[in-house]
């Protein structure tokens, strides 16, 4: 298992900005054009981080047009630029799944101080 | 002809230059050494043998331990034989490392004995159907029909049925090799390869390349 992590290690990030599950965050992510390459942004709630160690990603939802949008991003992706945290939440379970049965005022995330 | 033997260590994955995630095995593999030469003339093909991961002596059986007390080399624990064509390549008592043998990119054939299943029965072992469980049918996991009547009178050869599953030598063909780390003597392979962790494996270059 330790050369496993020791090959992991090569490809993981290390200045990863922490998160946490209900954090509201802006997901600066490479998107590539062609042959361009620009920044996408995608701003929402985390509500799930899954795995370890290279393999660990995390889930971001948001509600764009009324329709809820959830995207999955392998955390340590060199396709990600940066993770800002705007806010965090305050949650008391790991996976905010039930925010999926939910909408408007009721899907909120009350903010930690 | 290239080629080493390896331990399998376990799956992970690892990312691309685009940031495409790619699912490997890593392999300990090597360094083995060349422990004898066969040719057309003494023994009617070309190949080499080769030991891989140092033991010692003692641990090892007579005929063995003879065969390393002859060379007077150090012991290896697993002996392989490889066939090739360029048998002027090797000496006996050459060094094989991943680093001379191979490079990202190459495309490799990894055979491996197999997880052994045990005895398992036609619809794990060859992907049969069952029939129903409830309504009153008694036909639920069975074999099923073995053939036609008195003609021709026996079941076919080669008939798919219950038995041993697994544990058995198991090829898979033209794996991609993402990356040579000489440093720890580590290949990682693009996707699954037979066996348990641990397991020994011989990687080829590729039949069909």
């Amino acid at each position: 298992m330790d050369i496993i992590r020791a090959v992991e290690a090569d490809y993981m990030k290390e200045d990863l900005e922490p998160i946490q599950v209900g954090d509201f965050v802006r997901v600066h992510f490479k998107v590539k054009e062609g042959s361009r390459e620009r920044i996408q942004i995608f701003d929402g709630s985390v509500i799930a981080i899954k795995g370890k160690g290279l393999g660990q990603s995390f889930t971001v939802r948001k509600i764009s047009y009324g329709v809820g949008v959830e995207r999955v991003f392998p955390r340590h992706s060199p396709k990600i630029e940066k993770v800002e945290v705007v806010r965090h939440g305050k949650v008391r379970r790991a996976k905010l799944y039930y925010l999926r049965d939910r909408v408007g005022k009721a899907a909120r995330i009350k903010e930690k101080l | 002809m290239k080629f080493i033997l390896g331990k399998k260590v376990g799956m992970t994955q690892v990312f691309d230059e685009e940031g495409v995630i790619i699912p490997v095995t890593v392999v300990q593999a090597g360094p083995c050494a060349v422990v004898q030469k066969k040719t057309v003339e003494t023994d009617g093909y070309d190949a080499v043998r080769v030991g891989y991961e140092k033991i010692e002596k003692r641990k090892l059986n007579k005929p063995d331990r003879g065969l390393f007390d002859k060379l007077d080399m150090d012991a290896y624990r697993y002996l392989k034989e490889f066939r090739t064509e360029k048998i002027d390549d090797f000496e006996v008592g050459q060094e094989i490392s991943i680093d001379k043998m191979f490079a990202d990119g190459d495309s490799v054939d990894v055979s491996g004995i197999s997880k052994g299943k045990g005895f398992q029965g036609s619809i794990k072992r060859h992907g049969q159907s069952r029939g129903p469980m409830s309504h009153g049918s008694k036909y639920h996991r069975g074999v099923g029909s073995l053939g036609s009547t008195s003609d021709p009178g026996r079941v076919f050869k080669g008939r798919k049925l219950p038995g041993q599953m697994g544990r058995e030598r198991v090829t898979v063909q033209n794996l991609k090799i993402v990356k040579v780390d000489a440093e720890r003597g580590l290949l990682l392979i693009k996707g699954a390869v037979p066996g348990p962790r641990g397991g020994l494996l011989e990687i080829r270059e590729s039949v069909k390349a």
